[in-house]
């Protein structure tokens, strides 16, 4: 894609920041959606004088940053927020409404990879009708062959037809021709979510070889923790308009609020519905929540800060030793902790008719990213622990950034290799 | 930077027909092409013999058939060659052109992930469809030469007829091919019209059945075209095709006439000519217009 604008020796020679790699400025890009779509002559002809009335999508609103040469830059945001929309404008997919782009050296799309591929064709055949597609000349293309294939490791599948690889497969070889492309401006559109996670894990070291080499890189990801890991700014886009631009941890916050945020809310409107039902018990549980070390109420946290989960109970008729319990199961429903005052500081004491108290249990979360429920419940004490109050999954927790594994629990760890 | 520079890049960055590297556009072109010609026989046995042995069966069928069988322009001891030049020259405006209809909703992956100068698109269906033409060239000449036409310079006439039917044939599939994206009645619109277009040219009858009373088995003494019969001459595909066919095969100018003499006049050859030329200029507008958008009407 030769839309140089400024010579690219003139970014490469950096350091005095002479201009951005990519400019936005008061970018707006808005699809028309027709209420009746006219698709054929015939109905253009009887209804002539209908005006065509449609909605308009304001897909990205006034949008406006620099991205100077070799930055990271992360673009967050919910479904339909129109991060997509801004990176195919700067590919130059979709012309804009209004404002200016501009794009400063070579530029390599990481937009939906492997999708000028040929399934009937041979690797070797896609992946020079790819490179060409994607800026390079004949010859370019032949000189980077072996490393493009190299890098996607499929030496031996060569000349099979790309309808007998799996998706995996394409997707490597896809990645590898867009990576080889040599770049200055990468935009990358959330291709690492296929791949098994040894292929992941070389795509993001690619990425990191590359930010060192200086390229732009410009990131939209659903996945927090890989904005923190590699972004050196990210954007955060909330219908069009973007709604925070900064250090990449407080953004990925405000994500998550913006997406877990109403889970607290709903939680709290179940309660109050099922409190007609508990106020006969002797005691009964009126809310639960997660709290973060300054006592503020939270529907996310990042992975190994401490977090405390609460929960308040009412109690109607005076009790000794109640059992406090909390489970906490995740988003398959597994259980991944449990406890209970019982087992941890013994007896718990007298509790008054008409008393309410809030029960809080710190802890480290070293769980792996996903979201957690709070169950709380609360028992007589003694050998028949009979259950006074259970509310199943009342609170919800989401747990962000730290390794990407297979387990439950993410646990600080250390290796120990010994020679003998 | 100032704003208005800003605003500058701007217009000149959103997707468009004809990109901004001519080198990229032609080695894109030649791309997308090629691959498309590979791919007609990909994975048969016979792979690229199939480009030839194809066409030679089918004109065989259509010698006999036409020859044998309806006895058209029995005549002329050449009609075979002739028929078959034409034949193929509207097969090749035919493919062309049919391709050209779906070609951007056939690509809609590429349209839709990738900048890169649109015009591409129509361009290579187009460049496909001549590379058939080219491969059907060789059984022509084994024809030609087997039934007593021997080749000579007049032969190099061919050239310009194909370059000018394939600029005819380039500027209708960059219509058809951005009418469709708006319309979709394109495609049975198109495939009506070609149907017409087929049997209003001299493809499988000779010329002088445009002349009054010219519909017998004889062409007439004098060929001289009036009226709805001349008009018809005025279409560029039978211009073209009846001056492929006298370029090929040459012999009595009444029952084979050139185009010129056809008309009534050098002069008259402007007209096909100019359509061609309008058409050609047409599309190109009408698919730079479009071009900007292509992407999000789809």
């Amino acid at each position: 894609m030769t839309t140089t604008t400024a010579p690219s020796t003139l970014i490469a020679a950096g350091g005095g920041a002479l201009l951005p790699a990519v400019s936005i400025h008061g970018v707006s890009k808005a699809f028309k959606l027709p209420h009746r779509q006219y698709h054929t002559l015939k109905e253009r002809a009887l209804h002539p004088f209908t005006t065509r009335t449609y909605d308009l999508l304001q897909a990205v609103d006034d949008v406006t940053v620099d991205i100077a040469a070799g930055e990271f830059f992360g673009i967050i945001g919910r479904n339909g927020s129109g991060k997509s929309t801004l990176l195919k404008c700067l590919a130059g997919i979709y012309d804009i409404d209004a404002g200016g782009l501009a794009v400063r050296g070579r530029l390599s799309p990481f937009i939906e990879l492997g999708v000028g591929f040929n399934m009937e064709l041979t690797a070797r055949d896609n992946v020079m009708i790819n490179a060409i597609m994607l800026g390079l000349t004949r010859k370019e293309a032949r000189a980077r062959f072996d490393g493009i294939i190299a890098f996607a490791e499929l030496e031996e599948f060569l000349d099979m037809r790309l309808k007998n690889y799996s998706s995996g497969m394409i997707v490597r070889l896809a990645f590898s021709v867009a990576i080889q492309v040599d770049a200055e401006i990468l935009l990358i559109d959330e291709v690492l979510a296929v791949g098994d996670a040894r292929f992941q894990q070389k795509c993001f070291d690619e990425f990191h070889r590359l930010k060192r080499e200086g390229r732009t890189i410009l990131f939209v990801t659903h996945d927090m923790s890989a904005i923190e890991r590699f972004c050196d700014r990210a954007m955060l886009l909330e219908r069009g308009r973007m709604i925070m631009m900064g250090e990449p941890a407080t953004v990925a916050r405000r994500y998550n609020e913006l997406n877990f945020g109403k889970t607290i809310h709903e939680a709290s409107e179940q309660v109050a519905g099922q409190e007609q039902a508990s106020e006969h018990r002797d005691a009964f549980i009126v809310d639960g929540w997660f709290e973060d070390t300054d006592g503020t109420r939270i529907p996310a946290i990042a992975h190994r800060e401490w977090c405390t989960a609460c929960v308040e109970v009412h109690f109607n008729a005076p009790l000794d030793d109640p059992i406090f319990g909390m489970t906490l199961r995740n988003d398959v429903g597994a259980t991944v902790f449990a406890t209970t005052t019982a087992l941890d500081i013994g007896p718990s004491g007298h509790f008054g008719a008409g008393e309410t108290v809030v029960v809080r249990m710190r802890f480290e979360t070293w769980f792996t990213q996903t979201r957690y429920t709070l169950t709380p419940s609360i028992a007589r004490g003694g050998m028949g622990a009979d259950t006074i109050d259970l509310r199943a999954d009342l609170a919800s927790l989401v747990v962000h950034g730290g390794n990407f594994t297979t387990g439950v629990v993410d646990l600080p760890h250390e290796f120990q290799i010994e020679r003998r | 930077m100032s704003s208005t520079q800003t605003q500058l890049e701007a217009r000149r960055y959103g997707p468009n027909a004809f990109g901004d590297d001519l080198r990229r556009f032609v080695n894109l072109t030649l791309t997308l092409a090629t691959t498309d010609f590979k791919l007609i026989y990909f994975g048969s046995v016979l792979g690229y013999l199939w480009s030839l042995i194809r066409p030679l069966l089918f004109f065989s069928v259509l010698y006999l058939v036409f020859t044998e069988i309806f006895k058209v322009g029995q005549n002329d001891p050449h009609y075979n060659v002739q028929l078959l030049v034409a034949i193929i020259l509207w097969t090749f405006f035919l493919q062309a052109t049919s391709g050209c209809v779906q070609c951007l909703l056939g690509r809609e992956g590429l349209l839709r992930k990738m900048r890169f100068p649109r015009l591409v698109i129509p361009l290579a269906v187009t460049l496909t469809a001549l590379f058939q033409l080219a491969t059907n060239l060789i059984p022509i000449v084994i024809f030609a030469v087997a039934s007593g036409v021997l080749p000579k310079p007049g032969w190099l006439e061919l050239i310009p007829v194909i370059l000018l039917l394939a600029m005819l044939a380039a500027g209708t599939g960059m219509l058809l091919s951005v009418l469709f994206v708006r319309f979709r009645d394109i495609q049975p619109i198109w495939d009506v019209s070609s149907q017409i277009l087929f049997y209003a040219s001299p493809i499988i009858y000779p010329v002088y059945y445009y002349s009054a009373g010219g519909r017998g088995s004889k062409p007439p003494p004098h060929l001289a075209l009036h009226g709805l019969g001349r008009a018809l001459m005025a279409n560029p595909i039978a211009a073209l095709i009846a001056q492929a066919r006298t370029a090929l095969v040459g012999g009595n100018a009444n029952a084979n006439p050139s185009a010129a003499y056809a008309l009534g006049g050098r002069v008259y050859v402007l007209i096909p000519l100019a359509i061609i030329v309008l058409v050609f200029i047409l599309g190109v507008w009408v698919f730079n217009h479009e071009a900007p958008r292509i992407s999000e009407n789809l």
